[in-house]
Order: structure tokens, then sequence, then C-alpha cells
């Protein structure tokens, strides 16, 4: 089920031949990311290591978390998105049990800045804290 | 026209517009030091053979090139360091330390605002900040309060803002500082290469400067002190090359330039820099002034055409950079896709932080230009920046 999410991602990401339109298809997911409200967008829920505003907020329901986030970029916004897509709906275990290089696995690292990189990871740390403090 | 002159421009299509961060490299300056290294690699000032006789001497060249360079009275008054914040580091951990106040501007970049606190000094504890006015200018009425309040200070002030482009009035800076009796350090990181500089005429005690900014080497710059003040500076390090005498009493240090120069230097670097300053003297430096001037106001009005730009100063107060946002677009956003275009301008906060505070953005897109970008440039620039604004737009 996971593997399918990525998988999925993976395969929209390579179906363009450059970089920009890549960007192009990040952006337009982000502009698909539900906003937070602005009473959520405080400093509690930043996360750290992103070059951009990023903040992120976590619920229990059932025995799923629900992850909502929203940033100040763009771009940032398409990569909360993919994150959210493959994260957003599974249980705390499953979330730990993950491989933490999803990166590499979506190739992402090829097209998004070392900065940004951090800042993914940062989000990939901060939703793994969530998860153990579910767990 | 000048850009066949840089092997940069020979092995890229990308559009280079992130001059005030670094410059790119005259084949002058490149052939030189790979000649050192090949043909005299030596220490200086130590052996006596021939390769040695002749680095010291190119070596020594440089030094008499910047003093030329900037109008200073005597080369003992050019001393190398690594660049400008090691020269900012030197007097604010030697002479600094007998100021009880230092005032800078609210223009400064983090070079010269951390070693400030590194000293132990903060806002109203030993650290005073000089307002500006809403078009990014120096507020001259708050700077002479603070003066009047703190006399016999150090005051530090940039030349021209690394953030920004704003070029402050140094002259007018320096007249009011030597007035209450302080001291001026200049920070001339984006002044050096763009226009003339005269360290008499303009009167001030330190001024910072950046070899990488000037055409030169990276890990190369220097500090012009005033002289008079030579003998009153302390050391900042010592060891070798430093000494006149030691024994296990005492040292005697070399006097000026040599007691600020400890250790082997960036021997390369500085005789590479050498080139990079003939390079521009060939040109001529009013020229190098002419041609950034023209495309600074291309720049400008090409900019001011886009709509919802947000500019922070204008052409009259402000050189060679220009920063700026575009609204609801995060900056980064469109240094990421210019990236992708091939355009390269530096986007965030420029390692300029507090600035960025005080007027309540993250960072700023800045467009930094250099006498060998031309107008095709900045149309390429405008064109990416256009298509970057389309595809941020909800």
């Amino acid at each position: 089920m996971i593997e399918n999410k990525i998988e999925e991602i993976k395969d929209d990401l390579e179906i363009f031949d450059d970089d920009l339109q890549k960007y192009e298809y990040i952006i337009d997911l982000g502009k698909s990311l539900e906003p937070l409200e602005e009473e959520q967008k405080k400093d509690e829920n930043l996360v750290q290591g992103c070059t951009s505003k990023v903040w992120l907020i976590c619920e229990k329901k059932d025995d799923k978390l629900i992850f909502k986030a929203d940033s100040n970029a763009a771009i940032v916004k398409g990569l909360v998105k993919i994150l959210l897509t493959i994260y957003s709906g599974l249980t705390p275990n499953e979330i730990l049990q993950m491989d933490k290089q999803i990166l590499q696995e979506l190739k992402l690292e090829e097209i998004i800045t070392p900065n940004r990189q951090s800042g993914v990871q940062g989000m990939i740390k901060r939703i793994n804290e969530y998860a153990k403090a579910f767990a | 026209m000048y850009k066949k002159d840089f092997p940069f421009f020979k092995n890229t299509n990308t559009v280079y517009l992130d001059n005030a961060a670094t410059t790119q490299k005259p084949n002058v300056v490149i052939d030189k030091i790979v000649e050192y290294y090949t043909h005299f690699c030596a220490n200086t000032h130590r052996s006596n053979f021939g390769d040695a006789n002749k680095a010291t001497k190119e070596f020594e060249n440089t030094r008499n090139i910047l003093k030329d360079f900037i109008n200073a009275k005597d080369a003992k008054q050019i001393i190398f360091t690594k660049g400008i914040t090691e020269s900012l580091n030197l007097i604010a951990s030697t002479y600094a330390k007998k100021f009880k106040t230092v005032i800078i501007s609210s223009l400064e970049h983090h070079s010269n605002i951390t070693p400030w606190h590194m000293q132990g000094r903060t806002l109203n504890d030993g650290l005073e900040v000089v307002n500006i006015k809403d078009n990014l200018e120096f507020d001259f009425e708050h700077f002479e309060e603070l003066l009047k309040v703190n006399p016999n200070s150090l005051v530090s002030v940039t030349h021209v803002s690394n953030a920004f482009g704003t070029k402050h009035d140094i002259k007018k800076i320096a007249k009011l500082t030597h007035k209450y009796n302080s001291y001026i350090m200049i920070d001339a990181a984006q002044s050096l290469a763009h226009f003339k500089v005269d360290v008499q005429d303009l009167d001030v005690d330190f001024y910072a400067m950046s070899g990488h900014k000037t055409y030169g080497p990276t890990g190369v710059g220097a500090l012009y002190i005033k002289e008079e003040l030579l003998k009153e500076l302390p050391v900042y390090q010592t060891g070798g090359a430093t000494i006149n005498d030691v024994n296990y009493e005492r040292s005697i240090m070399l006097d000026s330039p040599y007691k600020f120069e400890a250790g082997t230097q960036n021997i390369a670097g500085v005789i590479g820099f050498s080139q990079a300053l003939n390079y521009l003297n060939n040109i001529g430096i009013e020229k190098v002034f002419e041609i950034e001037d023209e495309l600074y106001k291309y720049l400008n009005s090409k900019l001011e055409k886009i709509p919802g730009i947000i500019l922070y100063n204008n052409v009259s107060n402000s050189i060679a950079s220009k920063s700026f946002n575009i609204e609801n677009i995060n900056c980064e956003d469109i240094g990421i896709l210019l990236d992708k275009m091939h355009i390269a301008v530096r986007a965030g906060h420029h390692c300029a932080q507090p600035i960025m505070k005080k007027l309540n953005i993250d960072g700023t897109i800045r467009a930094s230009i250099a006498f060998y970008n031309t107008k095709d440039d900045i149309d390429k620039f405008i064109k990416g920046l256009k298509k970057a604004i389309t595809m941020l737009k909800d």
C-alpha cells in the first residue's frame, strides 16, 4: 500500500523531462494542499531545519495519524503534499517501520537543493517524533 | 565584450547575476595562480634562493598595487588577511577593546554584527545601531545623537549594503565620526570592485577589502590601516614571519605590515589578486562604474514594470545590487526556478537577518551585476523572472 503510493509519485515525477516541469508539477501539488488555519501556524508547530517556514500538526483518529501541514513557500508546499500523501493515514508503527531514505526513493534529491533536502528530512523527523509519541 | 576574458562564461550558458556573493575570475588571475604553483612555488620573506625571492617580490607587488588602487600613503598600511570577515574580526578582537561603544548601521551583514557579539557587546550594552530611513538610507540625525551620547566610539559600517546595494555616504559619516573623537572602519565588500575608492579622501581609519569580490581568488583580503594607527594597533596573532628577534625572555615584533601577517600567507591568492587589480586598472575603474551604472539603470527600469514587485530602495541611492520581492511569492521559490532556467541570483536573507526582521520579511531576491554582464543577461533574467512568477501565482 505505502509502496504503491511512493511508486505512484515516482512515476508522476518521472514523466517530466526537465527539472522545471518537475517543479511545475510540485507547485501544482502544493496548490491542492489544504491550508492550515492561521491560529495553527504558531511557532510550536514550526518544523526545524527548513529554510522556508513549515508548520506541521498531527492528530490521532482511531489508530491512525492524520497529518496536516502548510508552508509559506510554494515549492515546499508541494513537497509537503508529497510527504502527507505518503505518511498521513498510517498507524504510528507503520510510520516507525518505514525507510527514512524517502528522498532517495523518490529521487527528489536530484532536483531539490541541499537546504531543501534538510527541510524535507526535518519534516520526516517531526513525523517520526509524532509517531513515537503516539505509538 | 568582457566575458571573453573569463573562462567561466566559455564553459556555461548561465546568466550570472550573483556578483555580490562572488565574482568570476579572469584568465589573467587563474594563469598567475597556475604560474606560481608551476614555476616559482616557494615561501615568502624567509628563504633567499631565486624562486623564494621572486615569490616575495610578487607578493609585495600586490601590496603596492593595492596601495595605489585605494590611494593609501604607504604599502605598510596594507595588511593581507583571509578576507573582510577576518579584517573585521582583527579589529574587533584587538583595537576595538579600547572603545566602550561600537556603532554599526542597520544595514550590516552578519560579518559586522557577530564579531561584536563575540566580544560581549550587545544592543545598548557596548553596541549601538544607527536607524535607517524608509528608503534604506542612513539616518544621520540618529547617528549624531548616538555619537553625542557615546563620543570616543568605534564606528563600523558597510560602504555599500551587501543585502540591498544601498550606498552609504562614507565621507560624511567619517567627518561626523571624527568630530566626536571616534574612529571609523569600513566594510568594502560591495564597493572596491565597483567604483573609485580613495581612503585618504574618505578619511577612514580602517578599510576592509575582499579579493574574491574584486575578481581575485577566494581566501584573500586586506585591511587598510591609517598610518598614525599602525604603531598603536596590537598584534592579532603571532608566530612565524611576524618577529624581529625572539629569545625565551621576550619576542620583538617586526613593524607593520609583517607584524600582522603571522604564518605562511595565501601566497598564490595574494599574487593572483594583483592580476585582478591590474586587470581592473587596465579597463579603468571609472569605466567599470560607467558600464555597471548603465546596466543597473536598465535592470531597474525593467524591474519597475513587473506587476507586484516590491523594491526596497531606488536607483539614486544604490549601486550594482538590486534586492526585491514579489507580492505573495516566497523569494526562495523564485531563486530555485531561476536556477532551473540557468539564471544565478541569490534568494534569502543574504547573511543579514536583523535588517530582514526589521523589514518583516524572510528575505529577498538579489540580482547583482558586474561589468561583464550585458543587457542580454538582464533581458534573460527578466524573462525568467516573469516565467517563475507565472508558475508560482495562485
